[in-house]
């Protein structure tokens, strides 16, 4: 990639507020018009900065859950209690508020749909929303190496992206969702709720043998059982990305 | 430039308070920062060291810490990284009680142990004459790891970052030995009041 | 109220790396000069939000990397890795 057109994304440049969706009783998507962004490759997150009248600044890295796109890119926030910042997007900020953006960043962390191989999704909470980023871009392209992506999520009324990860495969689609529930589970499941164990790896998540690419998400503590189960269940720890989110309040 | 954030004040609280040191804002959340992970030292297993110049070692653990004289400590707090919280009350020892059983110095530093290996230096001169204490309360109750128990140094005159949490020892030094924040940019001394956060401030 | 601290993993500290070194650095990998242990970046143990930002290695705490910014410097030391392998793009 050309020099200068790296350096430009790595400085903060102007974004405004464009639209917003609710997901859930406390989390929401923002639509953030960015003049000059050229995409972003899914996995990618970006900085946000939030800069009161006075100057106090605060900033915090949110990943990008839409696929990639020049000009936008949606982020999808959750309120966690006694925050600073997160109370604001998900609750307080209207279309036309202005903010600074610096990325996209993490090329670690991504997924690739050069890769012909299969891939392992598995996010806890807000921790799904950088692998929607890499579902959507599957999908939208019609990618044929196996995707699949294990959600674990308090309760269903905490369910992100509720209207595209419906149970189950799509007609013709390579890849497959399933949603467990670590609190609350709807009545009729069947599995009931609880956090995500070996039994949930051997049943919903591809098989070792298959030298699937894993890329696991979510608080930290999810993030390091998550990775001691797939390390049990055979997986070869270099082929786990996984990215950690505070348990702390943002 | 900043673009500004129309409705966005974050975790200051209203202008107008004229007790805070220059570029710090009032919060009333007690933020919890570390350089790394929390050590799990409980207040039996504890001990407390104060190593002087010559080699001397003299040792303390909890109960014998308790038997100096604790003392209820009202102070305010300023972090290097903006936030200031005031009122803070804290039950603890003052360093001096533990330096007597030192004796006679000719040290004039300071650099204070955690457990972890984090440090940092002060002048002896500023751990006297109530200036400092060892405290092992915070609101009344035993002071838990994240804030750092069981026993951190406080040194309310100083910014944050000079009061070591999970403390383990304190070495007297001839010279100022840099701890770990003074060895990349932070100033050495660490006066709030004249805003001396980085080198050549 | 009392917050956590946020134990996180390098690719938290991405932005402010990327931006002093003009290119991702999340991929970049060395050994750990505590344990041996050949470390990426993006799997660091990275504590934010205090003085600086400290990455850690995961497998024994060894402080790999540390960065400071003042408003006018930015300092970086790396003396916890013994090098620095970044992937070279012709």
């Amino acid at each position: 990639m050309e020099r200068t057109a790296v350096l430009a994304r790595l400085t903060w440049q102007p974004a405004t507020l464009q639209a917003v969706h609710p997901e859930t009783p406390t989390a929401r998507t923002l639509t953030l018009a960015v003049p000059g962004w050229e995409g972003h490759q899914p996995g990618q997150h970006l900085d946000l900065r939030l800069t009161a009248a006075g100057g106090y600044t605060a900033q915090r890295a949110y990943s990008i859950g839409s696929a990639p796109a020049a000009e936008t890119v949606k982020l999808t926030v959750e309120v966690t209690p006694g925050g600073e910042v997160s109370p604001f997007l998900a609750h307080m900020a209207h279309p036309g508020v202005r903010v600074e953006v610096r990325g996209p960043l993490g090329g670690w962390f991504v997924w690739s749909p050069n890769e012909a191989g299969p891939v392992q999704l598995i996010g806890g909470g807000s921790g799904v929303v950088p692998l929607m980023s890499m579902l959507r871009t599957h999908r939208a392209i019609g990618h044929r190496a196996p995707m699949r992506l294990l959600y674990s999520v308090r309760s269903p009324d905490a369910l992100l992206f509720a209207g595209e990860l419906t149970a189950g495969d799509q007609v013709g689609a390579a890849d497959h969702v399933t949603v467990v529930y670590s609190r609350q589970a709807p009545s009729g499941d069947l599995r009931g709720p609880g956090r995500v164990d070996a039994a949930d790896i051997a049943t919903h998540v591809l098989a070792a043998e298959d030298s699937p690419k894993c890329f696991v998400c979510g608080p930290t503590p999810f993030v390091e059982a998550v990775n001691e189960l797939l390390g049990r269940a055979g997986h070869d720890l270099h082929q786990i990305r996984a990215e950690r989110f505070g348990t702390g309040r943002t | 430039m900043n673009v500004v954030s129309e409705g966005f004040s974050g975790r200051q609280q209203a202008p107008g308070v004229n007790l805070l040191p220059p570029g710090q804002y009032l919060t009333r959340d007690f933020p919890v920062l570390s350089a790394g992970p929390t050590p799990k030292v409980d207040r039996r297993v504890w001990e407390f060291s104060i190593v002087t110049e010559t080699g001397q070692e003299h040792h303390w653990d909890f109960a014998s810490l308790l038997e100096l004289g604790p003392e209820q400590i009202d102070i305010d707090l300023h972090c290097v990284t903006g936030w200031s919280k005031l009122a803070t009350r804290w039950g603890g020892v003052p360093v001096e009680a533990l330096l007597r059983a030192v004796g006679s110095t000719t040290a004039q530093h300071v650099l204070a142990r955690s457990y972890g290996g984090y440090t940092t230096n002060v002048p002896l001169a500023d751990l006297l004459h109530g200036q400092a204490w060892l405290a092992y309360e915070y609101d009344g109750a035993p002071l838990t790891p994240e804030h750092g128990g069981p026993v951190r140094l406080l040194i309310p005159h100083l910014y944050l970052w000079k009061s070591a949490k999970w403390l383990r020892q304190l070495d007297l030094t001839g010279a100022s030995q840099p701890g770990f924040w003074e060895r990349l940019g932070y100033h050495s001394y660490g006066d709030p009041w004249k805003e001396q956060r980085y080198w050549r401030d | 109220m009392t917050e956590t601290p946020d134990f996180l993993d390098g690719n938290a500290a991405a932005g402010d790396l990327s931006q002093l070194f003009g290119t991702d650095m999340t991929h970049v990998s060395g050994p750990c000069l505590g344990c041996g242990q050949r470390v990426v970046i993006a799997q660091a143990h990275t504590f934010l939000g205090g003085p600086g930002t400290v990455l850690r290695c995961p497998g024994c705490d060894t402080v790999l990397l540390r960065m400071v910014r003042s408003p006018e410097r930015i300092w970086l030391e790396t003396s916890g890795m013994g090098y620095l392998e970044f992937v070279n793009h012709p």
